[in-house]
């Protein structure tokens, strides 16, 4: 067991140890950070960069989820600087894809949606690139529709890391990237899928859902994978 | 001196005036500050000059470009009311198509045109852009109000913030997409 040692975040001081990153730590102690990518339980990746924060004599922005803790580390996770960046990565988010809430079947019930209400955000500066994204429904019980997707992969990581299937991959990149099923096949046609729904119940927009999902009665329940990922962890 | 509102709607559905007419026995309480001189609701020809202007709808036809900017030009302050004002909203759907692939779709391929349709082609008709996009891409915008459509409540608030004198402030409890 390696020895804990203290850090500084927004001037207060916090007790890490070796190994944990500084969203873990700022989750004991309670102090909050907009996090969509990430998923307690599955392995960190930096993809939404929201949970941005400054680490003095750091002279870039750091994700805290990927950023470890480190002896006499000073963060802070409030400022003019991270709120207008975050405040940036929330409309560019709502500009790449077609996030029309007034006809998605998560609205209302949807994590995006949340958080960009927690910014603040009144309208999107940047121009929508309007890309055309298909709907993949040929899967019996799910729809993937990529209008929705923000790449935040924990579709990806929970089908690998939890269900073990490894179904879900990323092809392409930057504006190109899609979520993919197999090597790219309809979902309906994957052998690999085992239908378990964990990466719609993970999923923090419309883009998996149950198919018999109407506009606005989306339920998920990321909790309940939550709890089983923390039933596997724990010892006997 | 009352103050003077405006209102229109562009590229929208009219549901956000539907909106604006659910704030009910409150719009005394608006009519006791302003006068509302152009709306869909009042006869008038070009909208005048104003203190406050309520646009409602995206930005989809030649007119609309004209409009928005003379509203602006007219306005001291302006309003985007509703998602396709400020986001452009499901109008903006048809932006993966080309308009002549939109104009086709809806009038000569739809089934319920029995291979019959046309496309309409009367010059009072404004012409489509080739991009929907919501205000704030052709002018200043002063004030959002989101929602699909904004709830009469919001809508009530910000207009008597702005009759008052006051600065309306649309933090996280009051903001609402859908």
């Amino acid at each position: 067991m390696n020895a804990s040692f203290t850090i500084t975040i927004d001037n207060q001081s916090v007790e890490a140890t070796p190994g944990e990153s500084l969203l873990e730590v700022c989750r004991k102690a309670n102090i909050p950070l907009p996090v969509m990518c990430d998923f307690k339980g599955l392995s960190p990746v930096g993809a939404c960069r929201l949970c941005l924060v400054e680490i003095e004599g750091v002279p870039k922005l750091l994700p805290a989820c990927t950023t470890l803790v480190a002896p006499n580390q000073a963060v802070h996770t409030q400022s003019d600087k991270l709120r207008k960046y975050r405040r940036m990565i929330i409309e560019l988010i709502f500009s790449e894809r077609n996030h029309i809430c007034a006809i998605c079947v998560a609205n209302n019930n949807c994590e995006l949606q949340k958080m960009a209400y927690e910014l603040g955000m009144d309208h999107v500066r940047f121009p929508y690139l309007t890309p055309v994204c298909e709907v993949d429904a040929s899967h019996e019980k799910y729809v993937m529709d990529h209008n929705r997707c923000i790449l935040c992969t924990r579709c990806v990581r929970v089908c690998s890391e939890i269900e073990g299937a490894m179904t879900r991959d990323v092809m392409g990149r930057g504006f190109d990237a899609r979520i993919i099923t197999e090597f790219k096949q309809p979902w309906g046609d994957s052998t690999g899928c085992t239908s378990c729904g964990k990466c719609v119940q993970v999923c923090p927009t419309g883009a998996l859902t149950p198919n018999d999902a109407a506009q606005g009665r989306l339920k998920k329940n990321p909790e309940l994978v939550a709890l089983l990922i923390e039933k596997r962890e724990a010892k006997p | 001196m009352k103050k003077k509102i405006g209102t229109v709607w562009l590229g929208g559905c009219s549901g956000c005036h539907m909106s604006l007419l659910d704030i009910d026995e409150r719009i005394l309480d608006v009519a006791a500050l302003a006068d509302i001189v152009k709306s869909p609701v009042v006869d008038s020809k070009e909208f005048p000059d104003v203190d406050v202007a309520i646009v409602e709808g995206a930005i989809i036809t030649d007119q609309h470009l004209t409009e928005v900017r003379h509203i602006r030009a007219h306005s001291k302050i302006l309003i985007a009311l509703g998602n396709c004002a400020v986001t452009a909203n499901v109008p903006a759907y048809r932006n993966r198509v080309t308009k002549e692939e939109a104009l086709k779709c809806a009038y000569v391929d739809a089934s319920s045109n029995d291979s019959a349709g046309q496309m309409p082609d009367s010059p009072e008709l404004g012409k489509l852009l080739d991009r929907v996009r919501p205000l704030h891409e052709a002018v200043k915008v002063d004030y959002y109000i989101p929602g699909c459509p904004p709830s009469a409540d919001l809508i009530f608030y910000v207009l008597s913030e702005l009759l008052n004198g006051r600065t309306p402030n649309l933090d996280k409890e009051k903001l609402k997409y859908g």
